[in-house]
């Protein structure tokens, strides 16, 4: 597969060079264009050739399946900063989790919408500049200043590999994508304490096993003032808007950064975070 | 991750190569692929062990030495530093050389070693330098193996040996079942749980089955000039250990 892509790269390239030096006679706007297409057909040659349902799509079996979620799992206890374990544990055990979802998502028209359009988050597709000049206490420009503070970008999220199936795949990355606007509509910055906050909504709101283990097993590694706050407040807020607000999934994010984030909790059914945590440095419990 | 995969039994059959080798002080080796220096620490090793049993044996037959040979042997002391073994690690990736050579460092064995970066099917060496040439687990990623073998064959001194270690087909129905489910299933998975790549692993397993049989690879060696060519199987016939003579 990779020599065909080098066959197919050289033979775009070695036209593409008579093509330049026939626009340097022209005019250099037009050079532009060719190395923009050039470049973009040879991504299109490298994501049509993929083998499997969807690009990036690994087959596995289930003895496979079922060895890959034991070892993802030992390691992602030994290291939980190996996010790609954390990621390979959620798509080896969620697929009841994922079914439901994608169902949940069905039913709502807007969910509908997301599962037809299928848009991604990601610094390519997000207007940055855009989103700065929102006012303060809109849902974009309150996403921004949660990717400022906590040092984060949308584009480090891993692509989904062990699914199989093309649309609950994209459900279980659009649940990943999700995941940092999550940490804004919340409020919860990206310390141990607010990923446990927000793993304790997820777990409420989606079932899938990886939140769950990851809700269990992350207070472990709490300090006793953070464990308090969170079994004394921020748990149970965390549990019940989990399960009474609507699926966060079906929300078409992208349409509504001028939303003010207090309209957009009303409208999902959350309530403000009980306690204002900070972003503080990572690593600290 | 080698020794993940193959529950630390690649050491054993590294230690076999040596053991079937037998390298005597003063031998130059050339080990092709040899990255991360395995083969050759290992020779290094070995041929220290074998000089200092040479010492020992001299010294035990010296026990009651007369004048003349006091005289003769105080003469030649200087001369045996001559006996110094030279091993040249050769492989196409200069990370794994680096590795390799930090290893060597920590261990404390750079001494008689060399790294060099170069290509098993157009090395970069003059005729007949070798000893003996090994690659261990290498050859397998060559495309052309027929021209890394004509290369060896140059740069073996006449009389050199050309020993091969590499994963082969094995015999025993029962066994081939088993590593075949252990292939497939078990090691893709601890190449992404351990290094997060299942396709690099992939390719390994499949790489493995690709690679010809213990009689058709024999018969390759023996096309490309090669001597006495015979092979031991190792482990069932995981993995196959070629030897052949350039005469």
């Amino acid at each position: 597969m990779r020599s065909t892509i080098r066959k197919v790269t050289t033979m775009w390239l070695t036209v593409g060079k008579p093509l330049q030096r026939l626009n340097q006679r022209y005019g250099l706007t037009c050079t532009a264009v060719c190395v923009r297409q050039l470049h973009s057909s040879a991504t299109q040659f490298t994501d049509s050739s993929y083998d499997g349902l969807y690009p990036g799509h690994i087959h596995t079996t289930p003895v496979q399946k079922a060895l890959l979620a034991v070892g993802s799992g030992v390691a992602a206890l030994q290291n939980p900063y190996r996010h790609d374990m954390v990621a390979v544990l959620g798509e080896t055990t969620g697929h009841f989790a994922l079914i439901n979802l994608r169902d949940r998502m069905r039913n709502d028209p807007e969910g509908y919408a997301i599962l037809t359009e299928r848009p991604r988050i990601r610094l390519s597709t997000l207007d940055l500049n855009n989103m700065a000049t929102l006012p303060d206490g809109s849902f974009g420009r309150e996403y921004l200043r949660f990717l400022e503070d906590n040092h984060v970008t949308p584009d480090s999220r891993a692509d989904v590999k062990f699914v199989d199936n093309e649309e609950l795949a994209y459900v279980m990355q659009r649940y990943r994508e999700v995941h940092d606007l999550l940490h804004t509509l919340l409020g919860m910055p990206t310390n141990m304490l607010g990923e446990v906050a927000v793993k304790w909504f997820e777990a409420a709101q989606t079932g899938l096993p990886m939140c769950t283990l990851g809700a269990v097993l992350g207070p472990l590694r709490l300090n006793a003032r953070r464990l308090q706050s969170l079994f004394t407040s921020l748990g149970p807020w965390a549990l019940k808007n989990g399960q009474q607000s609507r699926c966060v999934l079906s929300i078409f994010y992208e349409r509504r950064w001028e939303q003010s984030v207090e309209d957009l909790r009303q409208e999902l059914n959350i309530e403000p975070p009980p306690v204002t945590l900070s972003a503080t440095k990572k690593g600290s419990t | 991750m080698n020794d993940a995969m193959s529950l630390g039994i690649h050491r054993l059959w590294k230690d076999m190569l040596l053991h079937v080798m037998h390298p005597q002080p003063g031998v130059r080796l050339l080990d092709v692929a040899g990255g991360t220096g395995d083969i050759a620490f290992r020779f290094m090793e070995y041929v220290r062990s074998q000089q200092e049993r040479q010492q020992r044996r001299a010294a035990r037959s010296m026990q009651t030495p007369s004048w003349e040979d006091i005289s003769t042997n105080y003469t030649n002391e200087d001369v045996e530093e001559s006996k110094e073994s030279r091993a040249v690690v050769c492989d196409i990736n200069k990370e794994m050389l680096k590795v390799g050579k930090e290893k060597a460092d920590s261990m404390g064995i750079s001494a008689g070693l060399s790294w060099v970066v170069g290509d098993a099917e157009e090395l970069p060496f003059d005729d007949d330098q070798f000893d003996i040439y090994t690659i261990a687990f290498g050859i397998r990623n060559v495309t052309h193996i027929d021209q890394a073998l004509q290369e060896a064959l140059r740069v073996l001194k006449p009389g050199g040996r050309f020993m091969c270690l590499e994963f082969s087909k094995v015999t025993n129905p029962v066994l081939a079942r088993l590593y075949d489910a252990y292939s497939f299933q078990m090691i893709p998975v601890l190449g992404e749980v351990i290094a997060g790549d299942w396709k690099s692993y992939q390719y390994l397993v499949e790489s493995i089955r690709k690679f010809p049989d213990q009689e058709e690879f024999k018969g390759m060696i023996e096309d490309a000039g090669f001597y006495c060519v015979q092979y031991y199987n190792l482990t069932g016939g995981v993995v196959a250990l070629h030897s052949g003579f350039k005469l």
